[in-house]
């Protein structure tokens, strides 16, 4: 056992001594991959070192979501701070209101002289990070957006045309009907509810989910996805809750497992469940455009993004900012990029990667892997649809879980849930005012 | 009478005393002030700025309806817990006291359930009960029952209160079977030869002599109740559905962490604080009362 540690440490310390020994400006960059994607970024960054001598990029593994921006505010605080931080899409508004913790990105590349367009982003993508002033703040890095998967198997079994059109609720309702009817027990299933069937919702329907432009406009934004489109979906979700037709398994993408197995027909979920879904799922299935309601606002306008962007830190050297302006439009490279899209099923950030991807002949290899690039870049965004930026944002999507939950089990009408989820999360919304004034 | 063992002297009872004082100041004290100093302000989550609001975060949870009845549910939650974990404990103690052969391994198989790590214990449980590919919601739907703790907050609440329970029967029967130990032979003999039947005897006897051990645990258990059961909650429900089961421990690390308010998470760590130091209080000068050292 003794001989164990010792070996350990031993190794440990050899792995540490070249970059305590070269003269490289190192890069520390704190993400929250685990698994293939972890693997995935760590390739990335053994790329990226070994195509230059000047900068050695340092990956760290810390944790989720919640836990690496946690943590990226405990080392500011100690100021200890990585020099990249990877937040997710609902941290936002957290980074920006910390002027003093973050440095722009569009600042880090103009003094770093690192190749930089912003006009090569997707507009969809960019947008959500971009202030209105079109600076952009942070860099997209993962990016996905919410489809509809379809378990052919299962509508061929109860009868239907495995090819019918569900781009519209209208005709998804009719195929939840038809399921029922032949005694399937999970029609549809949803993964992170509050993502998809309201902000996602309110964005491809053109309809506000906050004041403000949905926060982007300023702190004193208030909530208002109580509004009558919104009210009417989660109305009818609930209906198909109480008959059966709409099954209702958690927060998370716990509906996921339900639908790789083979129980549920339909499944609203991220596109980045694509890797999972083809390596589990034993039946044919399809990826479509998420569902609208004919008629309700501006519908199809486009979908909005989920995911993590990378901040940069203040509180380093100039020469550090220039290895992080490097780091960040490498990754930003065409060839980084399209191969990073394929293999994850993360949306690609720039439009030259999309290109390059579907000219590799790898969307007609993988049909329905461009439905979800497709979807966020049908329409030039409007101020309801690039984004939304809430202070608080990850506490007031448990809010609306919570209120979610009331509506599926029959407690609450609605109208009753949405407004009180209004009500709540407008309160936390005034705090977080208050702590950023 | 007591008796008391007394140094002469001032210096070497301080140095005695010294090392106690010391860790307490350090991991007790120092971060007791430092949320009661933080509860008085509402700061960033990177602390670039700090606002004085006095009162202010105190105001805010109290005007906050669903905080309010996060008190009910912790209430109710950790008078449960407390008697699913003391009562099952004390019955099988009582069982493995009166076994003659076996009771070795029947005690050592009784307190495994004390060193699985209470996320762990929640994932299990989590897994049991998963409403779609749960072994023992599978087998309810057989016997015609529909449990779904995703939407039901009863259910809920007393699935986590069985998870947080669970772990804890163990060292609850590590007790009572310790305490059933060092009750008197003579007096229990005694009173067979009076005619008392076992329950008879239990209940008029051992229970008295076991009071002891019965308040030292209610004290511990209502403590772990509040405090240390924030893993399974946050496994198996993340305090959901509809707040059912946001004790006001997992409150605190939601605000704190994910709502990323710290003042408000401080003010909640300070009434906190005060609510378990007032029951420790109350539970010392009424209950005590009846206990027989």
């Amino acid at each position: 056992m003794r001989q164990l540690i010792l070996g350990a440490v031993a190794a440990g310390t050899t792995a540490l001594t070249p970059i305590l020994a070269s003269a490289q400006t190192e890069v520390k960059f704190w993400h929250a991959f685990t698994g293939r994607l972890g693997e995935l970024v760590a390739a990335q960054v053994e790329e990226f070192n070994a195509s230059q001598d000047d900068y050695k990029v340092v990956a760290s593994h810390k944790g989720n979501y919640s836990e690496t921006l946690n943590a990226g505010i405990a080392a500011f605080r100690a100021d200890e701070q990585p020099h990249i931080l990877m937040v997710f899409e609902v941290g936002t508004a957290t980074m920006m209101g910390a002027k003093g913790a973050v440095k722009p990105v569009y600042e880090v590349m103009a003094e770093s002289g690192a190749e930089f367009d912003p006009d090569a982003y997707i507009g969809a993508v960019k947008g959500y990070f971009t202030t209105t002033e079109g600076e952009m703040l942070s860099l997209p890095f993962n990016s996905s957006t919410p489809v509809l998967w379809v378990n052919r198997d299962a509508l061929e079994g109860a009868g239907i045309d495995p090819d019918t059109d569900l781009s519209t609720w209208q005709n998804v309702e009719g195929v939840l009907d038809e399921l029922k009817a032949a005694g399937h027990s999970c029609p549809l299933v949803t993964a992170w509810q509050s993502w998809i069937h309201l902000e996602n919702f309110s964005a491809y329907h053109d309809v506000p989910f906050a004041t403000r432009e949905n926060g982007f406009a300023g702190l004193d934004t208030e909530l208002t996805f109580n509004g009558e489109a919104q009210v009417a979906h989660i109305a009818k979700m609930g209906e198909w809750a109480q008959d059966g037709k709409f099954v209702y398994t958690g927060r998370r993408n716990e509906g996921g497992a339900n639908f790789r197995g083979g129980d549920c027909a339909l499944f609203t979920e991220s596109s980045a469940g694509y890797a999972g879904i083809k390596s589990e799922a034993e039946f044919d299935f399809d990826v479509r455009p998420l569902p609208y309601w004919d008629g309700v606002g501006n519908a199809p306008q486009n979908t909005i993004i989920g995911g993590a962007s990378l901040w940069a830190m203040q509180g380093h050297e100039a020469e550090e900012y220039k290895g992080v302006g490097e780091f960040l439009a490498f990754l930003s490279s065409t060839p980084i990029q399209a191969q990073w899209h394929q293999d994850t099923g993360y949306l690609p950030i720039t439009e030259a990667a999309g290109d390059a991807t579907r000219e590799a002949g790898f969307y007609d290899e993988n049909p329905g892997t461009d439905v979800a690039v497709k979807q966020m870049t049908a329409n030039e965004p409007t101020a309801n649809s690039k984004g939304i930026r809430l202070g608080s944002f990850d506490q007031i999507r448990g809010i609306i879980d919570e209120e979610l939950e009331a509506v599926w089990s029959g407690d609450k009408s609605a109208q009753e849930a949405m407004d009180s989820a209004v009500e709540r999360g407008n309160q936390l919304l005034r705090r977080f005012e208050q702590a950023n004034r | 009478m007591e008796k008391r063992v007394t140094f002469r002297g001032v210096m070497l009872p301080l140095l005695l005393i010294a090392p106690q004082v010391f860790i307490s100041a350090v991991f007790f004290f120092y971060p007791a002030g430092q949320a009661i100093w933080q509860s008085l302000f509402i700061p960033d989550p990177f602390g670039l700025s700090n606002q004085f609001v006095g009162t202010g975060n105190f105001e805010f949870l109290f005007g906050d309806r669903h905080y309010r009845s996060s008190f009910y549910s912790t209430a109710i939650f950790s008078i449960l817990v407390t008697l699913a974990s003391m009562i099952p404990a004390l019955f099988l103690a009582v069982l493995a006291d009166r076994l003659i052969k076996g009771s070795g391994a029947y005690r050592t198989l009784l307190i495994w359930p004390y060193a699985v790590a209470p996320a762990v214990a929640g994932v299990l449980w989590m897994f049991m009960f998963n409403t779609r590919v749960g072994v023992v919601s599978w087998y309810l739907g057989q016997l015609g029952y529909d449990w779904n703790h995703v939407l039901n907050g009863s259910e809920a609440m007393g699935l986590v209160v069985a998870a947080s329970a669970w772990g804890r029967i163990s060292y609850n029967f590590l007790f009572f079977f310790a305490a059933l130990q060092a009750v008197p032979r003579s007096v229990i003999e005694a009173a067979a030869i009076d005619g008392a039947r076992f329950w008879r005897r239990f209940f008029t006897i051992v229970l008295p002599l076991l009071s002891p051990t019965t308040f030292f645990l209610l004290v511990v258990n209502v403590v772990y109740s509040f405090f240390e059961t924030f893993g399974v909650i946050h496994t198996i429900t993340a305090g959901g559905p509809q707040q059912a089961t946001t004790i006001l421990v997992y409150k605190v690390y939601a605000d704190g962490f994910v709502g990323q308010d710290l003042g408000s998470s401080a003010a909640q760590s300070v009434i906190l604080l005060l609510i378990v130091g007032l029951l420790t209080v109350l539970q010392f000068k009424f209950i005590e009362k009846r206990v027989h050292y």
